[in-house]
C-alpha cells in the first residue's frame, strides 16, 4: 500500500499511539501540569557530572518509561526518530548506542517532535515498519549554552525572551489499533519574515505557524472548527497574541486556541514570555493533552510545533531567522 | 503576507519595555555597588592605614571577589536580571562575566574548558580596553607636542 501527499499533508488511517513517557525538570514539575509527568528531577544535574549528561539521562528515562508502559523491549521498536537542540544532536546520539536499533536523528529546533512524528507516521502508514518511537529532549542549561549566555551570567533578559523547558518525551507509535491515533501530519515550509532578534522567537515563528495552519486546512479541506483544540508549540504569550491576530485578520474560525509555552508554566514562575524548546510542546501534548484525550475531554486536537532554525553564528552575521512549523493531529479513534 | 505588513502587526502587540523601571533599578543597584566600594575604600584607608593609592586596587579586588562568590552561589545572575546595567557596568559585572564562563566550562577540564573559555565574554572588554588605551594614549602623546 502506498499513498501520496495532498499538498504538504498526509491523512493517516493506521497510526496509533501505544504509549508515552515523559520526564520533566523541577520548574516544569512545579508548573500547572506537573502531576501529569512520569518522572521529575530535583535539580539540573540529578547526579550527573554535567548538564549534557543529565540531558541524556532524561531522554533515557523517558524512553524507558514509554517502553515500560507498553510492556515492550528496546528491540521491539523497529526505528527510533528523535532530536534535540545540541550540536550534533548530542543527547540523542549519545543515548542511541544503548538502543540496538537504527536511530534517525532529526533537527527542526523546537519543531523536532513534529518532524519525528511525521517521519515515523509515514513509514507506519506505508506498513514499512510496525512500531516506531519518536523522542525529543531539551535541557535549559545546555540550550542556554548552545544559543545564549552562561547560565550564571548576570545579563538582563529582554521581555520578549522565552525559557527553554527541561525534560524528555518519548512516544511509541504502532500500526495496531489503540485509543488515540495520529490522523494527519503536515510538514511545514521554512518561512523567513526578516526577523533578526534571537531574543524574540515568538515573533519570528508566528508566521510559520500560521502558514502551516493554513496549509493543513487547505490540504485536508477542513476548517479550524474541525478540531476541539488547536495548539501551537512555543510561541509564548507575545507570539500567541500575534497568531491570534493573524487568524482573526484572515477570518479563520476555530473552537479553542492556546500555546504550549503558555500552558507549561504558572504565571508567577519567572519564565519571561513562556516556555520553549522541543520538549515544551511534547510535554504539553503528550503529558497533558494526550491524557485528557484518553479521558474523553478532547476528541480532535491539532498541534503545530514551531521551530526557529537559528544559528548563533548566522545571527552574529546579521542574517534573519528562518522558522518552520510541523503539525500533527491527534484523534480519539472510534 | 509581506514582511512590512507583518512587522506592523507584530509591533502593535509587542510587550512594552519598562524603560523607567529598569533605569531606576539600574541607578539604585549601581549606586549601592558604588557605596559598598566607598565603604571598603574608607575601611582600608582608616582602619588598615593604607594610602589612597594602595587602598583603591585592594577595594576593587574585594568587589571582584564578592561578585565572583555571588556568581558561584547563583545570586548574581538573579540580581543582574533586575538591575540590568546597574550590575553589568561596574567591575563586578566583569568579574561575573569571567566567573560564569569558567563555571560553565568546568565540565570540559582545566585547560580546554576553563582556560580556553574564561575570557569568552570578558575578552571583548579586554580587547577594546587595550585598543582604546592605545588610541587615546597615542592622541595624548601627539597633543603633548602642541599643548
Amino acid at each position: 500500500m502506498s499513498f501520496h501527499f495532498s499538498g504538504n499533508s498526509v491523512s493517516l488511517n493506521n497510526v496509533y499511539i501505544e504509549s508515552v513517557g515523559t520526564t520533566a525538570g523541577l520548574l516544569e514539575y512545579q508548573g500547572p501540569l506537573g502531576t501529569y509527568f512520569d518522572k521529575y528531577y530535583l535539580d539540573h544535574y540529578h547526579g550527573n557530572s554535567s548538564y549534557e549528561q543529565a540531558e541524556i539521562e532524561m531522554l533515557s528515562d523517558a524512553i524507558f518509561a514509554c517502553l515500560n508502559k507498553a510492556k515492550l523491549k528496546k528491540d521491539d521498536i523497529d526505528l527510533y526518530f528523535g532530536g534535540d537542540l545540541n550540536n550534533q544532536l548530542t543527547a540523542c546520539y549519545y543515548h542511541a548506542c544503548h538502543l540496538n536499533k537504527p536511530f534517525i536523528g532529526l533537527y527542526s529546533a523546537c519543531a523536532t517532535m513534529g518532524l519525528a512524528l511525521a517521519n515515523a507516521s509515514i513509514l507506519l502508514e506505508n506498513q514499512n515498519i510496525n512500531k516506531a518511537m519518536a523522542c525529543t529532549v531539551s535541557h535549559n542549561a545546555t540550550a542556554e549554552r548552545q544559543f545564549r549566555y552562561p547560565i550564571e551570567y548576570g545579563i538582563q533578559r529582554k521581555n520578549t525572551s522565552t525559557f527553554t523547558a527541561t525534560g524528555g518525551c518519548a512516544v511509541c507509535l504502532s500500526s495496531q489499533k489503540n485509543k488515540v491515533r495520529i490522523s494527519s501530519v503536515t510538514l511545514g515550509k521554512v518561512v523567513d519574515m526578516n526577523q533578526y532578534d534571537a531574543n524574540d522567537m515568538g515573533r519570528a515563528m508566528a508566521p510559520a505557524a500560521f502558514d502551516t495552519y493554513k496549509q493543513h486546512m487547505k490540504d485536508l479541506n477542513i476548517d479550524g472548527t474541525y478540531y476541539d483544540l488547536i495548539l501551537t508549540g512555543d510561541l509564548s504569550n507575545y507570539g500567541k497574541s500575534i497568531m491570534e491576530k493573524l487568524l482573526k485578520d484572515d477570518h479563520q474560525k476555530y473552537n479553542q486556541y492556546n500555546d504550549c509555552g503558555c500552558l507549561l508554566y504558572n504565571k508567577d514562575q519567572n519564565v519571561y514570555q513562556g516556555g520553549s524548546g522541543p520538549v515544551c510542546s511534547a510535554l504539553v501534548s503528550f503529558g497533558y493533552i494526550y491524557k485528557l484525550m484518553l479521558e474523553g475531554k478532547y476528541k480532535r486536537v491539532l498541534i503545530l510545533t514551531t521551530g526557529a532554525l537559528l544559528n548563533p553564528v548566522m545571527t552574529n552575521q546579521k542574517l534573519s531567522i528562518p522558522c518552520v512549523c510541523h503539525g500533527y493531529a491527534l484523534e480519539v479513534s472510534e | 503576507m509581506d514582511d512590512k505588513k507583518y512587522d506592523k502587526i507584530a509591533d502593535e502587540l509587542r510587550p512594552k519595555k519598562q524603560v523607567l523601571k529598569n533605569t531606576i533599578y539600574a541607578f539604585l543597584f549601581g549606586g549601592v555597588i558604588g557605596a559598598i566600594g566607598q565603604f571598603f575604600l574608607d575601611l582600608y584607608q582608616n582602619i588598615f592605614s593604607l594610602s589612597e593609592k594602595d587602598a583603591g586596587p585592594i577595594m576593587i579586588i574585594t568587589l571582584v571577589l564578592i561578585a565572583a562568590i555571588l556568581t558561584g552561589l547563583g545570586i548574581y545572575d538573579r540580581l543582574g536580571n533586575i538591575a540590568g546595567a546597574g550590575t553589568f557596568i561596574p567591575i563586578t559585572g566583569f568579574s561575573n562575566a569571567m566567573t560564569s564562563c569558567a563555571l560553565e566550562a568546568k565540565s570540559e577540564g582545566l585547560v580546554t574548558g576553563i582556560g580556553a573559555n574564561i575570557f569568552k565574554l570578558g575578552g571583548a572588554v579586554i580587547t577594546f580596553g587595550i585598543v582604546a588605551s592605545f588610541v587615546l594614549g597615542g592622541l595624548r602623546y601627539v597633543f603633548s607636542f602642541f599643548w
